[in-house]
């Protein structure tokens, strides 16, 4: 069976005010509305369009984390997902540990492309697919806004800096989204209900033979360092003037 | 106690991009460092020529292969991933070239990755942000191990020239994969200032309206020598295209003047010109957040504004 895997993790929702703790920990997550990653929902969407068009049968989602990932794991299977998988674990999750697991999953689903987005907007690591591509020896294509699937392989042109960059990878790959993929359709509260009754599997990461090895010691959250608040001018003159007297133009 | 450090130079095959310089800078921060740049290119001699001119560089290793005529992380990383084997920090820029890249590398070498680098406080404890700039970590390397990373080039001023470092060939065996092929690349026009090394930025946001109101903002551009940004609502709407974007998924840039245009100032896009020296706002509501970053504030209607000022210098 052609299947799509597409990562899922559960983060902070882009519009909360992120606030550090006092104590430097950490951030404030109690009481906090969580999402999808937005470039999840990125990369569902986009799996979701290709089973439509007929070039995949099913798509699965899959979240490593807590049991309160299973919240937005119902959430992607509302959106259209066949079914999910959960592999639970708590703590603080590198992306090499994550990529590990998710490699286990790829192993007992063997599909044909698997979808991350491009980075999580809490960690803004951006390191999953690229070290998932790594462990599975497989292609991988970043930043992705188009994407054209064949038999064997697929165009995928990526956002650079430069400006738009089309590889061609074969296939079974590893493609990370970028904002411009699509715009992902908005779940229906009859499909929440729908959602109810697709299959989500639990599986501690520990059963999956992945160790949760910490690399990285977190040793102190801060809060940005603040811009000063500065002056208003009351037309383009006064400020043609304010930049000479702060000598930029 | 020496420290080494290899850096992934970022090029077009003819040229070092700027941001190699602004990763030597990070290195050099380093007490002891010891900082070696790895060139892969097809032909490397004229871009190992730059790089060896970097003060503070030590070696230059040209990696020449005609596979690596284009940047290809899939074939690039287990050249690098090589490489790495003699050192115990692996930098690259966090551009799309090193984003891309380095995680690749941190896969095959297993080893943990430091993404956007701002701050080297020793060979295993930096700085990063996180949360789009809302919050800044800390963090360090526990027990022995490589530690691979992306820098921030906005944290960073490129290091100078005035070095003279040896340029040695490496002779690399490892079979390169055949799976990732480069089809095209559709630059930007090139005639505009980079808009990562420009001191002067001028970005429009959805106020512009259509990819016609921004030609306002690249006329006012051109009398300044500015490059030309813009918010993610002005390129999702197709006012600009996608390597313009500014912000958190755009790019993090540091110019000395940045003019923004019509755009709201939504944390996204702070992220993004956090580092600039003096911002100025343009807009038309008086409560807009980016007034609360500006330096200079300017409430009113672009349309009127960016022609005037465009006649009044
Ligand atoms: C995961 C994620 C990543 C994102 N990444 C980025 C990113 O990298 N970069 C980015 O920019 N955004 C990013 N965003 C989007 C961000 O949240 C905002 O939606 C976006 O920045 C808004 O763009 P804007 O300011 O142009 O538009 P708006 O918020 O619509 O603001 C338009 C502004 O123009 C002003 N205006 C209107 N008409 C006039 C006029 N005639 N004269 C003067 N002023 C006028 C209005 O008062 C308003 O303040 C991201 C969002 C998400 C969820
Ligand atoms: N815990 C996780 N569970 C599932 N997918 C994840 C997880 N962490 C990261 N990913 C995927 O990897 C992408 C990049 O994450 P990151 O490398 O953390 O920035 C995300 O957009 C997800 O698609």
């Amino acid at each position: 069976m052609k299947r799509i895997l597409v990562g899922i993790k559960r983060v902070v929702d882009f519009n909360v005010r992120i606030r550090v703790k006092p104590d430097g920990s950490g951030v404030i997550t109690d009481g906090v509305k969580m999402s999808i990653n937005p470039f999840d929902e990125i990369a569902l969407e986009e799996a979701l369009r290709i089973k439509e068009r007929g070039a995949a049968e099913e798509v699965i989602v899959a979240t490593v984390g807590p049991a309160e990932c299973q919240q937005q794991l119902r959430t992607a299977l509302a959106m259209g997902a066949d079914r999910a998988l959960h592999v639970q674990a708590d703590g603080v999750l590198e992306p090499l540990v994550v990529a590990r697991a998710l490699l286990k999953l790829i192993e007992r689903e063997q599909p044909l492309l698997v979808i991350l987005g491009k980075q999580a907007i809490d960690d803004d690591n951006g390191q999953t697919g690229q070290v998932l591509a790594a462990l599975w020896n497989r292609p991988q294509a970043t930043y992705a806004s188009k994407i054209e699937l064949s038999a064997d392989t697929a165009r995928v042109t990526r956002e650079v800096d430069v400006g738009l960059e089309t590889l061609e990878v074969d296939l079974p790959a590893v493609i990370t989204t970028d904002l411009r993929l699509n715009e992902p359709r908005y779940v229906k509260l009859p499909d929440i209900m729908k959602a109810k009754k697709k299959p989500l599997d639990t599986l501690p990461l520990g059963t999956l033979g992945v160790e949760q090895r910490q690399q990285l010691k977190l040793v102190r959250f801060e809060p940005p360092p603040q811009r000063h608040k500065g002056i208003r001018v009351k037309d383009a003159a006064e400020l043609v003037d304010a930049l000479k007297k702060k000598g930029l133009l | 106690m020496t420290v080494k450090i290899l850096i992934v130079a970022e090029h077009d095959g003819a040229k070092l991009n700027q941001s190699t310089a602004r990763c030597v800078s990070c290195a050099r921060a380093v007490s002891g460092a010891e900082i070696a740049v790895a060139v892969c290119a097809a032909d490397a001699a004229a871009v190992a020529a730059q790089a060896a001119q970097l003060a503070g560089v030590n070696r230059v290793l040209a990696v020449e292969n005609a596979a690596n005529a284009h940047a290809l992380a899939a074939v690039l990383a287990p050249q690098v991933a090589a490489l790495a084997q003699d050192y115990s920090l692996v930098l690259g820029p966090s551009t799309t070239f090193g984003k891309d890249l380095m995680a690749r590398v941190a896969g095959l070498l297993e080893a943990p990755q430091v993404s956007d680098i701002m701050a080297i406080e020793s060979p295993t404890r930096f700085r990063r942000p996180i949360y789009a700039g809302n919050a800044l970590l800390t963090v360090e390397r526990s027990g022995e191990g490589k530690v691979v990373g992306t820098v921030r080039t906005a944290s960073f001023e490129p290091a100078a020239a005035g070095g003279a470092a040896v340029i040695e060939k490496a002779a690399l065996s490892v079979t390169l994969p055949t799976h990732t092929r480069f089809v095209s690349v559709s630059a930007a026009r090139n005639d505009r200032p980079d808009l990562q090394t420009a001191a002067r930025v001028i970005s429009g946001g959805r106020a512009l309206g259509s990819a016609e109101g921004f030609k306002i903002l690249y006329s006012l551009a051109a009398k300044l020598g500015a490059a030309v940004g813009a918010s993610r609502a002005a390129v999702d709407a197709g006012y600009a295209p996608n390597e313009m974007q500014v912000g958190q998924t755009g790019k993090i840039i540091a110019p000395e003047l940045y003019v923004a245009i019509g755009i709201s100032g939504a944390i996204q896009h702070l992220t993004g010109i956090k580092d600039a020296r003096t911002i100025v706002a343009i807009n038309k509501d008086g409560e807009a957040p980016i007034f609360e970053v500006a330096d200079i504030g300017l409430v009113g209607d672009l349309f009127q504004i960016v022609p005037e000022i465009e006649r009044l210098i």
